[in-house]
C-alpha cells in the first residue's frame, strides 16, 4: 500500500467518524422531551398558537424527522449555526467560540509541560531499569493514573489556596475581567498554575510508562548493541539511537490521548472554575442547556477526530516503515 | 475430565508459584480484597443508616461536623455519617464498576474473537466499528449518551445506565488485544487438525480458542474494571450519579457542590478519592502483574549492566529461539 493510498483510507475513517458523531448527536438531542420553541421563547412568556406554529415552522419542526429535518440541521452545522442556548439566550456558536481560547491555553500549557517530563523521565526510567529510580517513577506512574483527575484538582485546589495563597478558581481576578488579555497576563498565568498542574501530574504517568517500555523495547534491539559496539557513550546511544525511535509510540499516544485530554478539560475547569469549554459543557449538563451540550460536544469530537487525522499524517512523515507498508 | 482437571490443577499450582514471589502483585490482591471485603460487610462495618442524620443534644443536625466529635470521619453537609456513607459507597462504586467491567469484557472478547476468527468481511465491518469508536472522545460521548438517556424516561435506574454506557462504549482496547491472540492461535497446529477431523466453528472456538484466551481475558478484565470504576466516579462527580445511592463519585459530587473544600471539610473529600484510589491501584497493580505472568516479555535491554551483558544476551536469545 502506497503512502497516498494509506492516507486515503484515513481520511476516509475520519469523515466516516464524523458522520457516525453527526447522526448520533442529532438523534440524541432530538429524541428529547421537551418543546425546543417553548425552551427557546422561556418561562412563563404567553404567545398565541399562531406565534408558536410560525416559531415551529421557522425551526423546520413542523417538517419530517428524516430526512428533512435532519439534513437541515447538518446543513446549518456545516454553516456554523449550532442552535441557541435556552439558558444564556446567544447563539451556541458565539458562546463556544468565546471559551476555546481559554481551553486551548490550559491544554497545550498541561500538554507541553507533561509531555516533555514524561519523555524525559521516562527515558530516564527505562535505561535504569530496575533501579531504585526506575522502581520509584513507574510506582508515581501508576498511582498516577488511579487517582480521578477531579480528586487531583480537589487537593491541589485545597492546599494551594489554602497554604500557597493561589486563587481558588476562575480564569482572572473579578476586576480584571473584560480587561485586554496582555494586561492581565500575570493575573492569567497565577489562575493557570494549579490546573496546568494538575494537568500535568494526570498525563504525566501515562507518557512516562508508554516512553519507558518503548524505551526497553528500542534498547532491547540489535542496532543499539551495535552502536555500543561502537564505543559510543551510553549518554550517546540514547541520544541519537534510542530518543529518536522511542519517541514513536508518544506521537501516536498524543493523538490517541487527545479525546482523554478533553475529558480531563471538563474535570478540571469544573474543579478551578475555570472559563473554558470543559466548564460550559459541566454547566450544560447541569443546568440541561441541550443545545448547549448538543454543541459542545459536536465541537469538541469533530477537533478531535481532526487531530487524529492529522496525527496520522504527520506520523507517516515520521516512521519510515509507514512511509512505504 | 479428570486429565483436564489435573492439566488445570498444575497450571493454578504454577500460576501461584510465581505469583508468590510477587510483591506487586500481592499489594493488588491486598487493596482489591479489602474494598471488596468493605463493600460486602457494609451494614456491619457502618454504625448508622446512610440517609441518618446525626443530631446533637439539642435535635439539630450535625453538619459538617469533624471527626472524634461523633465517629471517625465526621458528618457531611447534612449531618450524615461519612464513614458510613463510604462503606455502603463501595458497594455502588464496586457493583458498577464490576458490572461495567464484565459487560466491556464480554463484548470485547465478542467482537474480538469473531473478527479474529472468522476474518474476511467480519473482521473489517467489526474492526472499522472499532476504529470510529476509538476515535470518538470516550467520556464527552458517555457523559451525552447518559444526559440524554436519563431525560427521556425509559425506566432505567441511574446505576443501570451508567453500567450500561461504560459497558458497552469502553472495548475497543480489549477487542483489539483478544483479536491479535485469536489471529495466531487460529493458525496453530491443534485448530488445523481440530478443522480437518470435521469440527465445527463453535466447537472449535469453544474448545480450542476460548482456553487458550481465557488467562488474557481475564487479566484484562481486571484493568478494564479500574478503569471503569474511574470512568463512574468521573460521571458521578458530574452529577450523573443516582443521588438516593451514594457512590464514592457521588459523594464527591457532593462535597464539591456543597463547599466542603472551602469549608475545610477534609474528611467529607478526603475519604471517598482515597477509596477510589485504593481499589482502581489495587486492579491495576493485580491486572499488570496477572498479564506480565500470562504474558511475558523482554526481561533485560542491552544497555541495563556493564559485566556479562554480551553473554547473558546470547543465552536469553539462544533460550527464545532467535
Amino acid at each position: 500500500m502506497s503512502r497516498r493510498d494509506y492516507l486515503l483510507r484515513k481520511v476516509l475513517l475520519a469523515l466516516i467518524t464524523l458522520s457516525v458523531v453527526v447522526t448520533i448527536d442529532f438523534v440524541l438531542f432530538r429524541v428529547l422531551p421537551g418543546d425546543p420553541v417553548r425552551a427557546v421563547i422561556g418561562r412563563g412568556v404567553r404567545i398565541s398558537k399562531e406565534q408558536q406554529d410560525a416559531l415551529r415552522a421557522q425551526f423546520g419542526l413542523d417538517q419530517p424527522v428524516f430526512p428533512d429535518q435532519f439534513v437541515a440541521t447538518v446543513g446549518q452545522w456545516l454553516q456554523g449555526n449550532l442552535g441557541f442556548s435556552w439558558t444564556l439566550r446567544r447563539p451556541v456558536g458565539e458562546i463556544l467560540m468565546s471559551k476555546l481560547g481559554n481551553t486551548l491555553l490550559l491544554i497545550s500549557a498541561g500538554q507541553v509541560l507533561s509531555i516533555i517530563l514524561g519523555v524525559g523521565l521516562g527515558l530516564f526510567a527505562g535505561w535504569k531499569r530496575k533501579t531504585r529510580i526506575d522502581v520509584a517513577s513507574l510506582t508515581f506512574s501508576l498511582v498516577a493514573w488511579s487517582v480521578p483527575t477531579f480528586w487531583l484538582g480537589i487537593i491541589l485546589l485545597a492546599i494551594g489556596s489554602t497554604w500557597l495563597g493561589l486563587p481558588t478558581g476562575g480564569f482572572v481576578e473579578p476586576k480584571n475581567i473584560g480587561k485586554p488579555f496582555f494586561e492581565v497576563l500575570p493575573d492569567v498565568l497565577r489562575h493557570l498554575i494549579l490546573p496546568t498542574l494538575t494537568y500535568t501530574v494526570v498525563y504525566l504517568g501515562e507518557y512516562m510508562l508508554i516512553m519507558r517500555s518503548s524505551v526497553l523495547e528500542v534498547l532491547g534491539e540489535d542496532y543499539i548493541l551495535t552502536a555500543k559496539a561502537k564505543g559510543l557513550s551510553h549518554w550517546q546511544v540514547l541520544r541519537r539511537h534510542a530518543l529518536k525511535n522511542a519517541m514513536l509510540p508518544i506521537v501516536t499516544l498524543i493523538a490517541l490521548n487527545l479525546g482523554f485530554t478533553v475529558a480531563g478539560a471538563i474535570y478540571i475547569e469544573t474543579v478551578f472554575s475555570y472559563d473554558g469549554l470543559g466548564q460550559l459543557f459541566q454547566q450544560a449538563l447541569d443546568k440541561k442547556d441541550f443545545p448547549l451540550l448538543q454543541g459542545a460536544f459536536l465541537l469538541l469530537a469533530v477537533t478531535v477526530i481532526l487531530a487524529n487525522m492529522l496525527a496520522d499524517f504527520i506520523y507517516t512523515t515520521l516512521d519510515p516503515r509507514v512511509r512505504q507498508v | 475430565m479428570s486429565e483436564r482437571w489435573i492439566l488445570l490443577k498444575r497450571n493454578l499450582a504454577e500460576f501461584w508459584r510465581v505469583f508468590r514471589r510477587n510483591r506487586m502483585g500481592k499489594i493488588g490482591a491486598f487493596l482489591l480484597i479489602t474494598s471488596l471485603a468493605m463493600a460486602i460487610f457494609a451494614p456491619m462495618l457502618a454504625p448508622y443508616r446512610p440517609t441518618e442524620t446525626i443530631r446533637d443534644a439539642n435535635g439539630r443536625g450535625l453538619t459538617f461536623a469533624p471527626p472524634s466529635v461523633h465517629g471517625p470521619l465526621g458528618t457531611d453537609d447534612a449531618g450524615r455519617d461519612v464513614w458510613t456513607q463510604l462503606a455502603y459507597g463501595a458497594r455502588v462504586s464496586m457493583a458498577i464498576g464490576f458490572l461495567a467491567g464484565f459487560l466491556s469484557m464480554a463484548v470485547g472478547s465478542l467482537i474480538g474473537i469473531a473478527a479474529g476468527y472468522f476474518g474476511g468481511w467480519i473482521d473489517t465491518l467489526l474492526m472499522r466499528i472499532t476504529d470510529v469508536l476509538l476515535v470518538i472522545p470516550d467520556i464527552p460521548l458517555m457523559i451525552v449518551l447518559v444526559a440524554a438517556l436519563r431525560n427521556l424516561d425509559i425506566g432505567f435506574s441511574p446505576i443501570f445506565l451508567l453500567i450500561l454506557v461504560i459497558g458497552l462504549l469502553y472495548w475497543t482496547s480489549t477487542a483489539r488485544l483478544i483479536r491479535s491472540q485469536v489471529l495466531s492461535l487460529k493458525e496453530r497446529q491443534f485448530v488445523a487438525r481440530a478443522r480437518a477431523i470435521g469440527a465445527g466453528h463453535g466447537h472449535i472456538i469453544r474448545k480450542h480458542i476460548l482456553p487458550q484466551v481465557m488467562p488474557l481475558i481475564v487479566a484484562n478484565t481486571v484493568l478494564i474494571i479500574s478503569v471503569a470504576i474511574l470512568l463512574e466516579s468521573g460521571l458521578a462527580f458530574l452529577g450523573l450519579g443516582d443521588p438516593t445511592q451514594p457512590s464514592w463519585g457521588t459523594m464527591l459530587n457532593f462535597a464539591f457542590a456543597r463547599n466542603a473544600i472551602t469549608r475545610g471539610a477534609w474528611w467529607f473529600y478526603l475519604p471517598p478519592g482515597l477509596a477510589i484510589v485504593w481499589v482502581t491501584l489495587g486492579c491495576t497493580l493485580l491486572g499488570n502483574v496477572l498479564e506480565e505472568i500470562l504474558n511475558p516479555r523482554l526481561t533485560s535491554h542491552h544497555l541495563e549492566s556493564e559485566a556479562g551483558m554480551v553473554a547473558r544476551a546470547s543465552v536469553e536469545s539462544a533460550a527464545s529461539g532467535t
